[in-house]
């Protein structure tokens, strides 16, 4: 049964999934991305919002209404104004410090993680040594030994103490790129360390990179609600923890004065589930094999594919085979 | 042809299977209208080389193909049943599908030996595949049909208390080999069983595969790989492969010693084994003769 | 023939989980300049911990290696960087070789630097060196590596060996994952660099029937010891060792028996 005349086919570049193309954009990530921009826009809507956070526009807890759509404060501040210039501070000082903590992690990891040897057990020791101290009890010492707190040494303060769960994630993915191939060849080539690092093995994490600094960025912003909540947050400045230690100190909870405490609370939950979904949906994003596939598109392309072949076997004469939704033993 | 040497009763005939890569605009055409025939107690090997469409082919046949590939036409022949391969649906009917795969086609992936889980001892394995299968099947009637298996197939038994890690490379795609037909299914299909292996294991292996058949464990195997020098060991008819079309198909010796087909031909030019043959092609062959891809020797 | 590359009881230790594993156990073996010399051997024989030892890629446990006559068993740094500028290596991926992330381009250009070769003379080098393997600038330079087939892959990575105009080459199952049509045609280009260059290839394989075509002397390892040795001839057509002559038994011959029992 051989058909002679059939074109033989030279080796063709075999369909290797191209690395740049593999981003998938799912609807989880779609989610994500609104619930984060949400509070970015919150953020930045201080800046067009007619009152100031500090102009006194009333007395302690009013009530919403009369033009004042969350109310006042304890100081008779409006609160939304507050809500947005402490939303706005809260995500500087995450974005700093988990800029700073993703830097240091990735550095650590990566040097650890593909150099190896005693120079990985000492980076490691320090690691677990930064991880295993509880970082809430460091961040308190270091905010009270600290003359005054302000935005930029808060940020610091939680970058350098929260880096190493980067460093852990890191390292280990560092640890697996180090033994592929191409860091052979890279060295055969005469590569020197410092450009392995940087071209050979940072681009193949960097996935893991860009999703701890999510996670980094998240759990800062927290980190600063838990200080500011407990008196240390960043002095003269509105953040959306200092916003709940007033509610605290002034029982805005016991006067039922829900404006005071609630919207704080909420953005402070959107910030943490936005984040954590955005990582989690990055994961998808990055990893084509977690794919899930469009279905209908591809159902149409088989589809189409079916038509075809029935018209090229009817223009045959040869039997066709049953069409899905037509009969047929499917 | 093929008259002459035709099997004595068809296990199992394939007609006109398509299967497309599909997603956007651009669909890729990997089985393109393939039919192919395996008789009762035979070993059809299917060789080509990489991109031709054999492992899809095979995937097609045992109804493990996922999207984004989907079976666009195509029909199989087993039992006095019409089976529709289509997976145009997708989901089609699980509990057929179920039924369908291992227990009448059963399909042994390409690096299936690596991909069982290293938590996992070979009998829980076993209780697993049995299991998925059939839910009535209670633990002991599973390892007692493994034990049966092997002890038929002369492996040692303990083995179902061994990891994967603890397992050679050819005891592994033994074992492996072994579960993926304790349903009997009436045909296997194999993609690349013994590539990853050293040639002694490969020998085991094939020797296995052989003594399986004979035992009736399964009725027909589908020996897809590139090795071009184990199926003529192996196989009684050979198919061809090439852009996802079958260009020569037959008896082993008659394709082996009589290629019609150019690219058969090339296909057994490129085997070297360690003749006095190779030497002198080695020894003599024209220098700079050029790198042009489809050059023929 | 001088010897160019050696090796003397070299041996490499692994240890994995508190046991102590011999992957390459006193191996003494020379190479002589201008031929193809073949180091045969399944898994687990050692044959590329060898090969990384030879490259200096891993560190040997004991035992030295000289390079036409110099010790280059501890080299580090610069002198090291020289040592591969004299010998280089193709490996068994041809896709897992390249930085995915890069056009291959860069690759060949990274090479530069250790060619010792200033940025006018690059583009020529380039071009000549993908000649040897049948490709032109224009068909590669720009393009990604999964944008190119298994074949064009390995050759670039042929390519870039030659960059350095080494004496050693070493391929470590370099044919393993091309089909077999093409095949022939790079063991024919390794042949070729032989002849024209002047190279001496080092061909590891799994394989002894490239190694029966290619090669000029064989050597099979086994667990780790080399257990045969000699001219290619002598070890596959006249054996001495079991262990050989097992090997070459359960090669699979494609038109040697037929009989369906093996």
């Amino acid at each position: 049964m051989s058909t002679p005349n059939v074109a033989v086919v030279d080796e063709q570049a075999a369909p290797r999934s191209n690395p740049f193309r593999s981003f998938n954009f799912t609807a989880r990530f779609w989610v994500a991305l609104v619930l984060v921009a949400f509070v970015l826009l919150l953020g930045l809507a201080g800046f067009l919002y007619p009152t100031a956070s500090n102009d006194k526009v009333g007395s302690l807890y009013d009530a919403p209404g009369n033009g004042i759509p969350l109310g006042t404060d304890n100081f008779g501040h409006d609160v939304l104004a507050v809500l947005m210039a402490g939303t706005r501070t809260s995500l500087i000082i995450g974005l700093l410090a988990g800029v700073i903590a993703t830097v240091i992690g990735v550095v650590v990891g990566l040097v650890a993680g593909f150099v190896g040897g005693w120079l990985e057990e000492f980076l490691m020791g320090v690691t677990n040594v930064v991880l295993a101290i509880p970082s809430i009890i460091v961040l308190i010492l270091i905010s009270i030994s600290l003359p005054q707190s302000n935005l930029w040494s808060l940020a610091v303060v939680i970058g350098i103490t929260s880096w190493p769960w980067t460093a852990r994630a890191v390292r280990a993915q560092a640890s697996s790129v180090a033994t592929r191939e191409h860091i052979d060849v890279a060295r055969l080539s005469g590569a020197r360390l410092p450009s392995i690092l940087f071209r050979d093995v940072l681009p193949y994490i960097l996935s893991y990179a860009v999703m701890a600094f999510v996670l980094q960025v998240s759990g800062a912003i927290l980190a600063e609600a838990a200080l500011s909540m407990l008196g240390l947050g960043p002095a003269g400045t509105d953040s959306l923890g200092t916003q709940l230690h007033w509610a605290l100190a002034f029982q805005a909870v016991a006067s039922g004065a829900w404006w005071a405490f609630l919207p704080p609370t909420i953005v402070l939950t959107l910030v943490s589930f936005g984040f954590l979904l955005l990582q989690a949906s990055l994961d998808e994003v990055f990893n084509p094999r977690l794919r899930r596939g469009k279905r209908k598109q591809m159902k149409q392309t088989a589809a189409r594919r079916l038509e075809q072949a029935q018209r090229e076997q009817v223009q045959r004469g040869t039997p066709v085979a049953a069409a899905p939704g037509e009969g047929g033993n499917s | 042809m093929s008259t002459a040497q035709a099997p004595t009763t068809v296990l199992a005939r394939a007609v006109n299977v398509s299967a497309v890569y599909g997603g956007g605009d651009r669909d890729f055409t990997a089985v393109d209208r393939v039919s192919l025939e395996l008789g009762e107690g035979e070993i059809l090997g299917l060789a080509g080389e990489s991109g031709c469409g054999k492992t899809t082919l095979g995937n097609s046949l045992a109804m493990i193909a996922n999207p984004p590939l989907y079976v666009v036409e195509g029909t199989l022949d087993i039992d006095g049943e019409r089976i529709d391969l289509t997976t145009l649906r997708g989901d089609g009917d699980l509990a057929r599908q179920r039924k369908y795969r291992g227990g009448v086609v059963s399909m042994l992936p390409q690096g299936a030996m690596n991909a069982i889980s290293p938590t996992l001892r070979v009998r829980n394995l076993v209780i697993d595949v049995m299991r998925a299968h059939d839910r009535s099947v209670t633990r002991d009637e599973a390892l007692d049909r493994a034990r049966d298996r092997l002890k038929m197939l002369e492996m040692p038994v303990r083995v179902l208390d061994s990891y994967p890690h603890q397992l050679s490379g050819g005891m592994k795609q033994r074992v492996i080999t072994v579960v993926s037909t304790l349903l009997n299914p009436r045909l296997l299909i194999a993609d690349e069983p013994t590539s990853a292996l050293d040639v002694s294991s490969q020998r085991m292996l094939v020797e296995m595969l052989l003594a399986m058949v004979e035992q009736r464990i399964m009725s027909g195997v589908v020996f897809v790989t590139h090795d071009l020098p184990v199926l003529s060991q192996v196989s009684d008819r050979l198919a061809i492969m090439n852009a996802g079309r079958i260009v020569e198909m037959g008896p082993t010796e008659q394709l082996v010693h009589d290629a019609q087909h150019e690219y058969t031909r090339k296909l057994l030019s490129s085997v070297l084994d360690p003749t006095q043959e190779t030497r002198s092609r080695g020894r003599n062959r024209r220098s700079h003769t050029g790198i042009g891809e489809g050059e023929s020797l | 023939m001088s010897t160019v590359l050696e090796c003397r009881n070299v041996t490499k230790e692994f240890h994995v989980a508190g046991s102590k594993v011999v992957a390459v156990d006193d191996v003494s073996l020379e190479f002589t300049g201008g031929d193809v010399l073949a180091v045969v051997g399944e898994s687990g024989s050692g044959k590329s911990t060898l090969a990384r030892m030879l490259l200096r890629l891993m560190p040997v446990t004991s035992g030295t290696i000289s390079f036409r006559g110099d010790d280059v068993t501890h080299l580090r740094g610069h002198a090291l960087r020289n040592y591969w500028s004299e010998v280089q290596a193709v490996f068994q991926d041809p896709f897992a070789s390249f930085n995915q992330f890069f056009p291959v381009g860069r690759l060949l250009r990274r090479s530069l630097a250790l060619a010792e070769v200033d940025r006018d003379e690059a583009d020529a080098l380039i071009e000549e060196c993908l000649g040897y393997v049948g490709l032109t600038p224009a068909q590669a330079l720009h393009k990604y590596p999964h944008q190119l087939s298994g074949g064009q892959r390995q050759r670039i990575m042929l390519a870039r060996a030659l960059m350095m105009r080494p004496k050693v080459l070493l391929a470590d199952e370099a044919t393993s994952m091309l089909d077999a049509t093409l095949r022939v045609n790079v063991l024919n280009v390794l042949h070729d660099l032989k002849d024209d260059l002047g190279l001496t290839v080092l061909f590891i394989t799994h394989d002894i029937g490239q190694a029966c075509y290619l090669a000029d002397r064989v050597a099979v390892m086994e667990h780790g010891k080399v257990v045969e040795r000699g001219t290619t001839d002598e070890v596959i057509f006249a054996p001495r060792g079991d262990y050989t002559k097992r090997l070459l038994a359960d090669v699979p011959d494609l038109k040697g028996s037929l009989k369906r029992k093996v």
